[in-house]
């Protein structure tokens, strides 16, 4: 029952969604949708680690723990992210990433 | 069946991923990644992993995306800015590149399965909470902790961050 979806086919999605959080990103210029593209990534490497649990290590208890940690990190970073928007946006009355540009050369 | 499970949550997942990157709206982005998020955590539990499918949901689904959404309405991020583009060649050739990442990514995926082995049936108790917690609390302890000083310096920079902002405002 386990075996029958390939690994392949789990990296390939993993890639994919990495592949589209990374251009949402970039190519967003609303700071909350740049973090939300960087949830995104976080999660596909989530699937990723989870992935190499089930396939390689089914006995050991590493990347499940690791998926634990990412998790939090990404609870952490988003907390402190959105933070940033609220101060950016307090200061500037904008969430556009072109226009905060203070510490630009 | 399993595989029917697959592919039908892979393209939820992965419509839902567009959709959210593609949207002007940014509550219908935060609404699409809530969706995403949920077909991730059935990903999980067709990987034989129900308490990361549990976290998905609660966490990620539902600490986060709430924060998201709520940062969002306070500040009527809603609104599209799809004004002028400053630099016009940038999207196209963010296109490619992703295009281009993906591509290397599904090759690696494929080329390197001969380090592959058959998934063990036999492991289904490791992705129980009773197994990962005991671990948690015993052999990982120091991370643990560290993730927890983690999440303390999260907190008092948050509040510092939205905290100074207002005193300035006072100030004026």
């Amino acid at each position: 029952m386990v075996g029958t979806i390939p690994i392949a086919w789990v990296l390939t999605l993993a890639a994919g969604l990495f592949c589209i959080g990374l251009f949402g990103a970039l190519s967003r210029r609303n700071t909350v949708g740049i973090l939300m593209g960087i949830e995104l990534m976080l999660n596909s490497v989530n699937i990723n680690l989870v992935a190499f649990w089930r396939y390689l290590r089914p006995m050991g208890t590493a990347g499940l723990t690791f998926t634990v940690f990412t998790i939090a990190v990404a609870a952490a970073e988003v907390a402190v992210g959105l933070a940033m928007v609220i101060a950016i946006y307090r200061a500037r009355q904008t969430i556009n990433a072109d226009e905060a540009d203070t510490l630009k050369g | 069946m399993e595989t029917v499970i697959f592919i039908t949550t892979a393209i939820v997942a992965v419509g839902a991923a567009l959709g959210m990157v593609l949207s002007s709206n940014a509550v219908h982005s935060a609404l699409f990644l809530i969706l995403n998020f949920c077909a991730v955590a059935v990903m999980y539990l067709l990987l034989r992993a129900p308490f990361m499918a549990a976290v998905q949901v609660t966490v990620y689904a539902g600490a986060i995306m709430v924060l998201f959404l709520f940062v969002i309405m306070l500040l009527g991020a809603e609104k599209a800015d799809l004004g002028s583009e400053p630099i016009g060649w940038q999207k196209p050739v963010g296109v490619l590149l992703g295009a281009v990442l993906l591509a290397e990514g599904i090759y690696v995926a494929y080329k390197g399965i001969k380090l592959v082995d058959a998934p063990i049936t036999a492991a289904l108790g490791i992705g129980q909470p009773t197994t990962l917690s005991a671990v948690l609390f015993s052999k990982y302890l120091l991370p643990f902790e560290v993730i927890s000083i983690l999440l303390l310096v999260a907190i008092v920079g948050t509040v510092v961050l939205t905290r100074r902002t207002v005193k300035l405002k006072e100030a004026e």
